[in-house]
Protein backbone atom coordinates (compact mmCIF):
# COMPACT_ATOMS: atom_id res chain seq x y z
CA UNK A 1 0.00 0.00 0.00
CA UNK A 2 2.94 2.26 0.47
CA UNK A 3 3.48 4.02 3.39
CA UNK A 4 1.03 7.07 4.50
CA UNK A 5 2.87 10.48 4.85
CA UNK A 6 1.45 13.63 3.42
CA UNK A 7 2.19 13.21 0.16
CA UNK A 8 0.69 9.98 -0.31
CA UNK A 9 -2.38 11.58 1.49
CA UNK A 10 -3.20 14.67 -0.95
CA UNK A 11 -2.23 12.23 -4.10
CA UNK A 12 -4.32 9.60 -3.39
CA UNK A 13 -7.68 11.25 -3.72
CA UNK A 14 -6.80 12.50 -6.52
CA UNK A 15 -6.25 8.87 -8.71
CA UNK A 16 -5.73 6.03 -6.67
CA UNK A 17 -8.67 6.17 -4.44
CA UNK A 18 -10.18 9.30 -6.53
CA UNK A 19 -13.58 9.23 -4.45
CA UNK A 20 -16.18 9.28 -7.22
CA UNK A 21 -13.91 6.92 -10.09
CA UNK A 22 -12.48 4.44 -7.21
CA UNK A 23 -14.42 4.89 -4.22
CA UNK A 24 -18.09 5.29 -5.89
CA UNK A 25 -19.03 8.01 -3.11
CA UNK A 26 -21.01 11.01 -3.90
CA UNK A 27 -23.00 9.93 -6.98
CA UNK A 28 -25.97 11.66 -6.46
CA UNK A 29 -24.22 15.50 -7.25
CA UNK A 30 -21.92 13.48 -9.28
CA UNK A 31 -25.19 12.74 -12.01
CA UNK A 32 -27.00 15.65 -11.21
CA UNK A 33 -25.13 18.51 -11.04
CA UNK A 34 -22.62 17.52 -14.37
CA UNK A 35 -24.45 19.08 -17.30
CA UNK A 36 -21.71 21.22 -18.20
CA UNK A 37 -17.91 22.00 -16.79
CA UNK A 38 -18.78 25.32 -14.94
CA UNK A 39 -21.73 23.90 -12.67
CA UNK A 40 -19.29 20.95 -12.12
CA UNK A 41 -16.19 23.14 -11.33
CA UNK A 42 -18.86 24.92 -8.83
CA UNK A 43 -19.99 22.33 -7.21
CA UNK A 44 -16.41 20.92 -6.70
CA UNK A 45 -15.01 23.56 -5.29
CA UNK A 46 -17.88 24.16 -2.90
CA UNK A 47 -17.71 20.47 -1.90
CA UNK A 48 -13.87 20.81 -1.32
CA UNK A 49 -14.08 23.87 0.88
CA UNK A 50 -16.78 22.07 3.00
CA UNK A 51 -14.26 18.73 2.97
CA UNK A 52 -11.21 20.67 4.55
CA UNK A 53 -13.48 22.64 6.90
CA UNK A 54 -15.10 20.12 8.10
CA UNK A 55 -11.97 17.71 8.26
CA UNK A 56 -9.84 20.33 10.26
CA UNK A 57 -12.87 21.24 12.69
CA UNK A 58 -13.66 17.61 13.72
CA UNK A 59 -9.89 16.65 14.03
CA UNK A 60 -9.56 19.47 15.84
CA UNK A 61 -12.23 18.44 18.08
CA UNK A 62 -12.41 14.66 18.14
CA UNK A 63 -10.96 14.37 21.35
CA UNK A 64 -14.21 16.41 23.27
CA UNK A 65 -16.63 14.04 21.45
CA UNK A 66 -18.46 11.56 23.18
CA UNK A 67 -18.56 8.22 20.54
CA UNK A 68 -22.00 7.64 21.42
CA UNK A 69 -23.01 11.39 19.39
CA UNK A 70 -19.95 11.62 17.35
CA UNK A 71 -22.37 11.12 14.04
CA UNK A 72 -25.01 13.91 15.04
CA UNK A 73 -22.11 16.03 16.08
CA UNK A 74 -20.03 15.80 12.63
CA UNK A 75 -23.26 16.37 10.70
CA UNK A 76 -24.06 19.49 12.05
CA UNK A 77 -20.14 20.81 11.81
CA UNK A 78 -20.79 19.66 8.30
CA UNK A 79 -24.40 21.02 8.00
CA UNK A 80 -22.75 24.38 9.40
CA UNK A 81 -19.64 24.97 6.79
CA UNK A 82 -22.27 23.64 3.83
CA UNK A 83 -24.93 26.98 4.82
CA UNK A 84 -21.69 29.01 5.15
CA UNK A 85 -21.09 27.78 1.43
CA UNK A 86 -24.91 28.45 0.92
CA UNK A 87 -25.13 31.81 1.96
CA UNK A 88 -21.66 33.25 0.73
CA UNK A 89 -22.20 31.86 -2.67
CA UNK A 90 -25.90 33.77 -2.74
CA UNK A 91 -24.23 36.60 -2.24
CA UNK A 92 -21.37 36.81 -4.24
CA UNK A 93 -22.21 34.28 -6.98
CA UNK A 94 -25.61 34.34 -7.74
CA UNK A 95 -25.64 33.12 -11.53
CA UNK A 96 -24.19 30.11 -9.73
CA UNK A 97 -26.04 29.89 -6.73
CA UNK A 98 -28.61 29.49 -9.21
CA UNK A 99 -27.99 27.02 -11.56
CA UNK A 100 -26.78 24.33 -8.75
CA UNK A 101 -29.72 25.66 -6.76
CA UNK A 102 -30.72 22.01 -4.20
CA UNK A 103 -27.72 20.42 -4.67
CA UNK A 104 -26.02 23.03 -2.64
CA UNK A 105 -27.77 21.97 0.81
CA UNK A 106 -27.25 18.20 -0.48
CA UNK A 107 -23.18 18.61 -0.07
CA UNK A 108 -24.48 17.78 3.41
CA UNK A 109 -25.36 14.12 2.42
CA UNK A 110 -22.41 14.06 0.13
CA UNK A 111 -21.17 10.90 1.27
CA UNK A 112 -17.60 11.59 0.82
CA UNK A 113 -18.03 14.30 3.42
CA UNK A 114 -19.31 11.87 6.16
CA UNK A 115 -16.86 9.19 5.15
CA UNK A 116 -13.28 11.33 5.42
CA UNK A 117 -14.64 12.46 8.80
CA UNK A 118 -15.22 9.12 10.13
CA UNK A 119 -12.67 7.71 8.43
CA UNK A 120 -9.69 9.86 8.75
CA UNK A 121 -9.98 13.31 10.37
CA UNK A 122 -12.14 11.74 13.96
CA UNK A 123 -8.33 9.28 13.98
CA UNK A 124 -5.89 11.94 12.65
CA UNK A 125 -4.60 15.28 13.75
CA UNK A 126 -5.06 18.51 11.73
CA UNK A 127 -2.73 18.87 9.17
CA UNK A 128 -3.17 15.27 7.62
CA UNK A 129 -6.84 15.83 8.14
CA UNK A 130 -6.86 19.46 6.10
CA UNK A 131 -4.50 17.06 3.22
CA UNK A 132 -6.75 14.11 3.09
CA UNK A 133 -9.57 16.88 2.66
CA UNK A 134 -7.99 18.70 0.21
CA UNK A 135 -7.34 15.78 -1.80
CA UNK A 136 -10.59 14.14 -1.91
CA UNK A 137 -11.92 17.29 -2.28
CA UNK A 138 -9.53 17.96 -4.98
CA UNK A 139 -10.39 14.50 -6.92
CA UNK A 140 -13.86 15.27 -6.61
CA UNK A 141 -13.74 18.61 -8.13
CA UNK A 142 -11.93 16.83 -10.98
CA UNK A 143 -13.51 13.85 -11.41
CA UNK A 144 -16.96 16.21 -11.79
CA UNK A 145 -15.43 18.83 -13.78
CA UNK A 146 -13.97 16.25 -16.11
CA UNK A 147 -17.60 14.84 -16.00
CA UNK A 148 -19.10 18.22 -17.11
CA UNK A 149 -16.80 19.23 -19.74
CA UNK A 150 -17.27 15.64 -21.71
CA UNK A 151 -21.27 16.15 -21.17
CA UNK A 152 -21.28 19.39 -22.38
CA UNK A 153 -19.25 18.90 -24.98
CA UNK A 154 -20.81 15.91 -26.23
CA UNK A 155 -24.17 17.27 -25.45
CA UNK A 156 -24.41 21.30 -26.16
CA UNK A 157 -21.01 20.99 -28.66
CA UNK A 158 -19.57 23.67 -26.09
CA UNK A 159 -17.08 23.93 -22.99
CA UNK A 160 -16.76 26.54 -20.05
CA UNK A 161 -20.25 27.91 -21.82
CA UNK A 162 -17.69 28.31 -25.33
CA UNK A 163 -19.77 27.02 -27.81
CA UNK A 164 -17.85 25.41 -30.99
CA UNK A 165 -21.25 24.46 -32.81
CA UNK A 166 -24.31 26.18 -33.63
CA UNK A 167 -27.51 24.53 -32.18
CA UNK A 168 -27.82 21.51 -30.13
CA UNK A 169 -25.84 18.46 -29.72
CA UNK A 170 -26.08 15.03 -28.82
CA UNK A 171 -28.88 15.54 -26.41
CA UNK A 172 -28.97 12.54 -24.53
CA UNK A 173 -25.57 14.06 -22.81
CA UNK A 174 -26.62 16.61 -20.86
CA UNK A 175 -29.73 14.46 -19.56
CA UNK A 176 -29.82 11.84 -17.15
CA UNK A 177 -28.89 8.91 -19.13
CA UNK A 178 -26.02 10.77 -20.52
CA UNK A 179 -25.10 11.27 -16.65
CA UNK A 180 -24.82 7.36 -16.21
CA UNK A 181 -22.81 6.90 -19.37
CA UNK A 182 -19.91 9.29 -19.54
CA UNK A 183 -19.35 8.08 -15.91
CA UNK A 184 -19.40 4.54 -16.43
CA UNK A 185 -16.58 5.16 -19.10
CA UNK A 186 -14.90 7.26 -17.03
CA UNK A 187 -14.59 4.85 -14.49
CA UNK A 188 -13.81 1.95 -16.67
CA UNK A 189 -11.00 4.15 -18.21
CA UNK A 190 -9.64 5.66 -14.37
CA UNK A 191 -9.75 1.87 -13.52
CA UNK A 192 -7.41 0.68 -16.29
CA UNK A 193 -5.29 3.64 -16.05
CA UNK A 194 -4.68 2.49 -11.88
CA UNK A 195 -4.06 -1.24 -12.76
CA UNK A 196 -1.65 -0.25 -15.45
CA UNK A 197 0.54 1.84 -13.17
CA UNK B 1 -11.36 7.40 18.51
CA UNK B 2 -12.20 9.95 21.65
CA UNK B 3 -11.00 9.74 25.30
CA UNK B 4 -14.41 11.46 26.54
CA UNK B 5 -16.82 8.57 28.07
CA UNK B 6 -20.06 8.56 26.45
CA UNK B 7 -21.96 9.63 29.70
CA UNK B 8 -25.42 11.11 29.57
CA UNK B 9 -24.26 14.46 30.78
CA UNK B 10 -20.79 14.35 28.26
CA UNK B 11 -22.96 13.35 25.33
CA UNK B 12 -26.06 15.88 26.18
CA UNK B 13 -23.42 18.91 27.10
CA UNK B 14 -21.20 18.31 24.00
CA UNK B 15 -24.31 18.39 21.70
CA UNK B 16 -25.63 20.81 23.57
CA UNK B 17 -22.41 23.13 22.94
CA UNK B 18 -21.56 21.67 19.18
CA UNK B 19 -25.12 22.96 17.95
CA UNK B 20 -24.57 26.14 20.11
CA UNK B 21 -21.33 27.22 18.56
CA UNK B 22 -22.98 26.15 14.91
CA UNK B 23 -25.70 28.19 15.34
CA UNK B 24 -23.47 31.37 16.64
CA UNK B 25 -21.43 30.74 13.49
CA UNK B 26 -24.33 30.62 11.19
CA UNK B 27 -26.04 33.47 12.49
CA UNK B 28 -23.05 36.05 12.35
CA UNK B 29 -22.53 34.67 8.68
CA UNK B 30 -26.17 35.31 7.93
CA UNK B 31 -25.93 38.30 8.98
CA UNK B 32 -22.47 39.37 7.35
CA UNK B 33 -23.59 38.24 3.92
CA UNK B 34 -27.55 39.69 4.49
CA UNK B 35 -26.46 43.02 2.35
CA UNK B 36 -25.05 40.97 -0.35
CA UNK B 37 -27.58 38.87 -1.08
CA UNK B 38 -30.08 41.30 -1.07
CA UNK B 39 -28.74 43.17 -3.24
CA UNK B 40 -27.45 39.69 -5.60
CA UNK B 41 -31.37 39.25 -5.82
CA UNK B 42 -32.45 43.17 -6.56
CA UNK B 43 -29.96 43.20 -9.36
CA UNK B 44 -31.17 40.14 -11.02
CA UNK B 45 -34.62 41.39 -10.75
CA UNK B 46 -33.93 44.55 -12.00
CA UNK B 47 -32.13 42.43 -14.93
CA UNK B 48 -35.14 40.83 -15.85
CA UNK B 49 -37.65 43.87 -15.96
CA UNK B 50 -34.79 45.73 -17.96
CA UNK B 51 -34.68 42.88 -20.54
CA UNK B 52 -38.85 42.99 -21.07
CA UNK B 53 -39.56 46.72 -21.16
CA UNK B 54 -38.34 49.47 -23.44
CA UNK B 55 -36.34 52.29 -21.91
CA UNK B 56 -37.13 53.87 -18.91
CA UNK B 57 -35.79 56.59 -16.54
CA UNK B 58 -37.70 55.24 -12.81
CA UNK B 59 -37.31 52.54 -10.42
CA UNK B 60 -39.61 49.96 -11.34
CA UNK B 61 -38.86 48.36 -8.15
CA UNK B 62 -39.74 51.04 -5.72
CA UNK B 63 -43.64 51.60 -7.62
CA UNK B 64 -44.31 47.95 -7.73
CA UNK B 65 -47.64 46.97 -7.10
CA UNK B 66 -50.08 43.85 -7.07
CA UNK B 67 -52.48 42.53 -9.48
CA UNK B 68 -55.01 39.24 -8.84
CA UNK B 69 -55.90 36.76 -11.02
CA UNK B 70 -59.77 35.68 -12.00
CA UNK B 71 -58.20 32.25 -10.08
CA UNK B 72 -57.67 34.49 -7.00
CA UNK B 73 -53.32 34.18 -7.79
CA UNK B 74 -51.12 37.51 -7.06
CA UNK B 75 -48.95 38.56 -9.77
CA UNK B 76 -46.35 41.69 -8.93
CA UNK B 77 -46.29 44.64 -11.54
CA UNK B 78 -43.27 46.87 -12.32
CA UNK B 79 -43.94 49.93 -13.79
CA UNK B 80 -42.11 51.64 -15.85
CA UNK B 81 -41.74 55.66 -16.58
CA UNK B 82 -40.26 58.09 -18.41
CA UNK B 83 -40.27 61.39 -17.70
CA UNK B 84 -43.15 60.88 -15.56
CA UNK B 85 -45.04 58.93 -17.87
CA UNK B 86 -45.88 55.40 -18.10
CA UNK B 87 -43.92 53.50 -21.01
CA UNK B 88 -44.61 49.59 -20.21
CA UNK B 89 -45.21 47.42 -17.00
CA UNK B 90 -43.18 44.42 -16.19
CA UNK B 91 -45.50 41.78 -15.02
CA UNK B 92 -44.37 38.63 -13.13
CA UNK B 93 -46.26 35.51 -14.12
CA UNK B 94 -45.96 31.98 -13.94
CA UNK B 95 -47.68 28.74 -14.50
CA UNK B 96 -48.14 24.91 -13.20
CA UNK B 97 -48.81 23.52 -16.35
CA UNK B 98 -45.13 23.27 -17.42
CA UNK B 99 -44.15 19.37 -18.49
CA UNK B 100 -41.54 19.65 -15.62
CA UNK B 101 -43.10 21.84 -13.53
CA UNK B 102 -43.42 25.53 -12.27
CA UNK B 103 -42.71 28.10 -15.39
CA UNK B 104 -41.91 31.73 -14.39
CA UNK B 105 -41.84 34.20 -16.54
CA UNK B 106 -41.16 38.49 -17.24
CA UNK B 107 -43.47 39.68 -19.43
CA UNK B 108 -43.45 43.60 -20.69
CA UNK B 109 -46.52 45.21 -21.64
CA UNK B 110 -46.98 48.56 -23.42
CA UNK B 111 -49.50 50.32 -21.57
CA UNK B 112 -52.04 49.16 -23.93
CA UNK B 113 -51.62 45.75 -23.44
CA UNK B 114 -49.34 45.10 -26.43
CA UNK B 115 -46.65 42.40 -25.49
CA UNK B 116 -42.99 44.53 -25.68
CA UNK B 117 -40.68 41.54 -24.66
CA UNK B 118 -40.74 38.21 -22.65
CA UNK B 119 -38.11 36.99 -20.61
CA UNK B 120 -38.02 33.27 -18.46
CA UNK B 121 -37.43 33.43 -15.18
CA UNK B 122 -37.28 29.64 -14.36
CA UNK B 123 -38.11 26.71 -16.06
CA UNK B 124 -37.21 23.17 -15.46
CA UNK B 125 -38.34 21.97 -18.94
CA UNK B 126 -36.31 18.92 -21.05
CA UNK B 127 -33.22 20.40 -22.63
CA UNK B 128 -33.23 21.34 -26.31
CA UNK B 129 -37.35 21.01 -26.29
CA UNK B 130 -38.98 22.78 -23.96
CA UNK B 131 -36.23 24.62 -22.62
CA UNK B 132 -36.16 26.29 -26.12
CA UNK B 133 -38.61 28.45 -24.47
CA UNK B 134 -35.10 30.57 -23.45
CA UNK B 135 -34.51 33.32 -24.97
CA UNK B 136 -31.07 32.16 -25.88
CA UNK B 137 -31.94 28.68 -27.07
CA UNK B 138 -34.30 29.40 -29.80
CA UNK B 139 -36.72 31.99 -31.79
CA UNK B 140 -40.24 30.92 -29.71
CA UNK B 141 -40.42 33.98 -27.30
CA UNK B 142 -39.51 36.52 -29.99
CA UNK B 143 -42.65 35.90 -31.69
CA UNK B 144 -44.81 37.40 -29.17
CA UNK B 145 -42.81 40.74 -29.40
CA UNK B 146 -45.18 43.51 -30.49
CA UNK B 147 -48.16 41.58 -30.56
CA UNK B 148 -51.64 42.73 -29.01
CA UNK B 149 -53.49 39.78 -27.70
CA UNK B 150 -56.69 41.07 -28.22
CA UNK B 151 -55.66 39.82 -31.97
CA UNK B 152 -53.30 37.71 -31.73
CA UNK B 153 -54.83 34.51 -30.03
CA UNK B 154 -52.39 33.24 -26.99
CA UNK B 155 -52.63 29.59 -28.14
CA UNK B 156 -50.51 27.56 -30.03
CA UNK B 157 -51.41 26.73 -33.70
CA UNK B 158 -52.73 23.35 -33.09
CA UNK B 159 -55.57 24.86 -30.12
CA UNK B 160 -56.70 27.30 -32.72
CA UNK B 161 -54.34 30.34 -31.80
CA UNK B 162 -51.87 32.00 -33.12
CA UNK B 163 -48.67 31.04 -31.42
CA UNK B 164 -46.55 28.35 -33.06
CA UNK B 165 -45.65 26.19 -30.83
CA UNK B 166 -41.99 24.86 -30.22
CA UNK B 167 -41.85 21.51 -32.45
CA UNK B 168 -42.20 18.01 -30.25
CA UNK B 169 -42.65 20.64 -27.37
CA UNK B 170 -46.36 21.52 -27.32
CA UNK B 171 -47.10 20.99 -23.70
CA UNK B 172 -44.48 23.54 -22.81
CA UNK B 173 -45.64 25.85 -25.41
CA UNK B 174 -49.04 25.46 -24.10
CA UNK B 175 -48.04 26.59 -20.51
CA UNK B 176 -45.95 29.29 -22.07
CA UNK B 177 -49.07 30.82 -23.13
CA UNK B 178 -50.95 29.83 -20.30
CA UNK B 179 -48.46 32.36 -18.32
CA UNK B 180 -48.71 34.85 -20.58
CA UNK B 181 -52.40 34.88 -20.99
CA UNK B 182 -52.53 34.97 -16.94
CA UNK B 183 -50.58 38.05 -17.01
CA UNK B 184 -52.25 39.86 -19.90
CA UNK B 185 -55.78 39.05 -18.23
CA UNK B 186 -54.83 40.16 -14.90
CA UNK B 187 -53.05 43.35 -16.15
CA UNK B 188 -56.32 44.23 -18.84
CA UNK B 189 -58.59 43.58 -15.39
CA UNK B 190 -56.53 45.83 -13.53
CA UNK B 191 -56.24 48.71 -15.94
CA UNK B 192 -60.13 48.66 -16.17
CA UNK B 193 -60.20 49.26 -12.07
CA UNK B 194 -57.78 52.86 -12.09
Amino acid sequence: MGELNKYNIFTRGLLKENPVFVLLLGMCPTLGVTSSAMNGLGMGLATTFVLVMSNAVISLVKNFIPNKVRIPCFIVIIASFVTIVDLVMAAYFPELHARLGIFIPLIVVNCIVLARAEAFASHHSILPSIIDGLGMGLGFALAVTILGAVRELLGNGSIFGIKFISGDGILVFVLAPGAFIVLGYLIAIVNKINRIR
Amino acid sequence: MTKKTSSFFNMVSTLFVVTFLSSAALGYVYELTKGPRAAADLAKKNEAIKEVLPEYDNNPLDEKYEITTKDGYKLTCYPAKKDGKLVGTAIETFTNKGFNGIIRLMVGFLPDGTIYDISVIEEKETPGLGNKMEKDKSDFSKQFKGKNPKFFKLKVKKDGGDVDAITAATISSRAFCDAVDRAYKAYMASKKNY
